[in-house]
C-alpha cells in the first residue's frame, strides 16, 4: 500500500518538480548570464572556469552607455518611435475595431481576411517597395519613415485584439447613448473606451513591444547614427573591432527593461488578449 | 451584428436638424467612416507595395535605372538557376521545420508542467512568468546572448569540455558544420513561449468531466493524454504551428546578427539571400523576384491558416 502511494503520488510530484527546474534552467540561465555579464569588467567575461557571478561587481558598462550621447540617442529614438507608433495604432485600431464590432457592412469580410493575411506577409517582401517609396517621398532616414512603415505590422494585431475585446461589451451600452440623442462617436469615446481599459492596455503593450523590437525596417530605412534605434545600436556595437561584451549586454538589459516592466504590469490582460487574438483571430 | 436601432434613432432625433443625408445613406456611411483610416493605410502600405514589388520583379534594374524596362520572367530565371538560392530554400526549410517541431514539444511540455495540480499555484504563476521571458527579447538580443554563450571561449564550450562531451573548443557559429544547428537552437530557445501560453489556455479550457469519464472507464494517464488532451488541443496546435511556420520562414534579424548567412552560405536563408541581393548587390529586381517567391509560400500557408480558422 505504501509503495503504491509512493508510486502514484510522490514520484510524479518529484518528476514534475524536476521538469520545472530543468525548464527554469533552460529559460533562465541565458538571461541570468546576460545580466551578470553586464556587471562584469571586460577582462572577467571569459574567465576560466566560467563564473555566473562576477568577482567584482562593476557598473562601468552602464556608465559608459549613459555617458555616451550617441548611445543615449538610440534609446530616445526607440522610445519616440515606439511611443508614437503605439498612440497612432491605438487610435486607428479603436476606430476600426468599433466599426467591425458594431456594424455589418459590405466588404467587411474581405477587409477582415485582408487584415488577417497582412499578419503573415513577409517583411522582406514589403521592404523592397518601401525602400523605393521612402526614397521617392523624400523621407529616407527620418522618424516618419519608421513610424509609417511600422503601422503595417502593428495595426493587424491591434485591430484583432481590440475587435475581440469590444465584442465582449454588450451593444445595449451604445444604444443607451443613442436613445439619449448622442451619436455613435459619443458612445465610443464616452462609454465604450472607458470600459475597455484592459483591452486598450493589452493592445498598447503588444504594439509597443512589436515596434520596440523591430529590426529590418530600422536597419534599411535609416542611415545616420543619430536616427538609429536600440536594436540597430546593438548591431553597431557588434560591428566594432573589439567586442565590448559587458557593454553589449548592458545595452541588451536596458533594451529589454521597458518591455519587462510593461509586461509585468500588464501581464494579466496581455496573456488573455494574446491567447484570444492569436488563437481565435 | 449592426446596431439595428442606431440609424432609426439618429434619424428620428437628428434628421430634421441636418436634413442633408438621408437615413439610409447615413446608416451606410457610418461604419465606413470608422474603418476608412485603416483601409487607407492598408492600401498605402500593403496593396500598393505588393503591386510595386511584382512590377519590380519583372523589370531590368528597378530602382537603380530611371527607365527600367520590362523583361518578363528573366529575373525569376536568374534566381531559380542560382544554386545558392536553392541552398537557401533547403536551409530555410530545415531551420523552420526543426523550430516548429521543438517549439511545439517544449511549449507543450511546459504547458503540461504548469497545468499540473501537484504544484502550488503560487509557484506555477511565478514560473509561468519566468518561462515566458525568452519571448520578450528582441531577436538582436537573442542573437548576442547566444553569441556570448556559444563563443569558442564561452561557457557552453567550457561546460561541454568539463563533461568531456567535446574535446576541443567548438566554433559553433563559424563552422559550416555547426552554424545552422546553433542558429536553430537559439531560435528554438526564443520561440517556444507562444505555444506554451496558447496551449496552457487550451488545457485550462478542457472540460474536467472528460477526464473523469475516462477515469471511470479505466483509462490510464497516458491514454487520457493521447485520447483527450491531444485531440482537444489539436485546433490550437494547428493554428499556432501554421503561424509559427510562416513567421519562422521569414526569419531575418537572428541570422543577420549571428552568422550573416555564412560561413560560405551555410546559414543562408531566403530572407538574408533576398536582403543581400537588394542591399549589398543592388539587384533590386532579382531581389523582388525572390521576395515574391517567399510571399507565395507564405500566402499558401496563410490560405490554410484562414481556412482552418474559419472551420473552427
Amino acid at each position: 500500500m505504501a509503495k503504491r502511494s509512493f508510486k502514484s503520488t510522490v514520484l510524479p510530484t518529484v518528476l514534475t518538480y524536476l521538469g520545472l527546474a530543468a525548464g527554469l534552467v533552460f529559460a533562465g540561465f541565458p538571461i541570468l548570464w546576460m545580466f551578470f555579464t553586464s556587471l562584469k569588467s571586460n577582462t572577467e567575461i571569459f574567465a576560466l572556469p566560467p563564473k555566473l557571478l562576477p568577482d567584482h561587481f562593476t557598473n562601468v558598462a552602464y556608465l559608459s552607455i549613459f555617458n555616451d550621447p550617441t548611445k543615449v540617442r538610440f534609446f530616445l529614438n526607440s522610445y519616440l518611435v515606439a511611443g508614437v507608433v503605439t498612440l497612432l495604432t491605438l487610435l486607428i485600431a479603436i476606430l476600426t475595431a468599433y466599426g467591425f464590432s458594431r456594424y455589418s457592412f459590405r466588404l467587411k469580410n474581405t477587409l477582415n481576411v485582408f487584415i488577417i493575411s497582412t499578419q503573415t506577409v513577409p517583411p522582406i517582401t514589403l521592404l523592397i517597395p518601401y525602400f523605393g517609396m521612402v526614397v521617392a517621398f523624400g523621407i529616407f532616414n527620418t522618424y516618419f519613415a519608421l513610424i509609417l512603415t511600422y503601422m503595417v505590422f502593428t495595426l493587424p494585431y491591434a485591430i484583432l485584439l481590440m475587435t475581440g475585446y469590444l465584442n465582449t461589451l454588450p451593444k445595449e451600452l451604445d444604444e443607451a447613448v443613442l436613445v439619449d440623442g448622442g451619436s455613435s462617436w459619443t458612445a465610443l469615446w464616452r462609454v465604450i473606451i472607458p470600459l475597455s481599459v484592459p483591452g486598450v492596455v493589452a493592445t498598447a503593450v503588444y504594439t509597443f513591444l512589436l515596434a520596440w523590437n523591430e529590426f529590418l525596417f530600422a536597419l534599411t530605412l535609416t542611415k545616420s547614427t543619430d536616427m538609429r534605434t536600440v536594436p540597430i545600436g546593438i548591431e553597431l556595437l557588434m560591428g566594432q573591432h573589439a567586442f565590448e561584451w559587458n557593454e553589449m549586454m548592458a545595452m541588451s538589459v536596458l533594451g529589454s527593461l521597458p518591455l519587462l516592466i510593461l509586461y509585468l504590469i500588464a501581464q494579466r490582460y496581455f496573456l488573455a488578449g494574446l491567447a484570444a487574438g492569436s488563437v481565435k483571430s | 451584428m449592426s446596431l439595428a436601432n442606431e440609424g432609426l434613432i439618429v434619424a428620428r432625433t437628428k434628421m430634421r436638424k441636418r436634413g442633408m443625408l438621408s437615413y439610409k445613406t447615413r446608416k451606410r456611411l457610418t461604419p465606413l467612416f470608422y474603418v476608412a483610416p485603416a483601409t487607407f493605410l492598408f492600401c498605402l502600405l500593403m496593396l500598393f507595395p505588393m503591386i510595386t514589388v511584382l512590377r519590380y520583379s519583372l523589370m531590368d534594374g528597378a530602382i537603380m535605372k530611371k527607365d527600367a524596362a520590362f523583361i518578363g520572367l528573366q529575373n525569376y530565371e536568374t534566381i531559380f538557376t542560382d544554386p545558392v538560392f536553392w541552398q537557401s530554400v533547403g536551409q530555410t526549410l530545415y531551420f523552420t521545420v526543426m523550430s516548429v517541431i521543438f517549439h511545439l514539444l517544449i511549449g507543450l511540455a511546459f504547458a503540461l508542467l504548469l497545468n499540473t495540480q501537484r504544484v502550488h499555484p503560487m509557484i506555477r504563476s511565478i514560473l509561468r512568468v519566468l518561462y515566458i521571458l525568452p519571448w520578450l527579447f528582441t531577436a538582436v538580443i537573442i542573437a548576442i546572448i547566444w553569441r556570448l554563450l556559444l563563443d569558442p571561449n564561452g561557457v557552453v564550450n567550457s561546460i561541454l569540455m568539463t563533461l568531456h562531451i567535446v574535446n576541443s573548443k567548438v566554433e559553433w557559429f563559424s563552422s559550416t558544420k555547426t552554424a545552422i544547428h546553433a542558429l536553430t537552437f537559439a531560435n528554438i530557445w526564443a520561440g517556444y513561449p507562444l505555444y506554451m501560453v496558447s496551449l496552457l489556455a487550451g488545457l485550462q479550457g478542457i472540460p474536467k468531466d472528460l477526464y473523469e469519464a475516462a477515469g471511470i472507464d479505466g483509462a490510464n494517464e497516458f491514454q487520457k493524454f493521447r485520447y483527450i488532451t491531444i485531440p482537444q488541443l489539436m485546433p490550437i496546435i494547428i493554428s499556432i504551428a501554421l503561424l509559427d511556420f510562416i513567421w519562422t520562414m521569414q526569419v531575418f534579424p537572428l541570422v543577420w546578427m549571428t552568422t550573416g548567412g555564412g560561413p560560405i552560405h551555410s546559414t543562408e536563408v531566403l530572407s538574408t539571400y533576398t536582403y543581400k541581393l537588394a542591399f549589398s548587390s543592388y539587384e533590386f529586381s532579382q531581389a523582388s523576384a525572390s521576395a515574391i517567391f517567399i510571399l507565395i509560400i507564405s500566402m499558401g500557408a496563410t490560405y490554410f491558416y484562414i481556412k482552418h480558422q474559419k472551420a473552427r
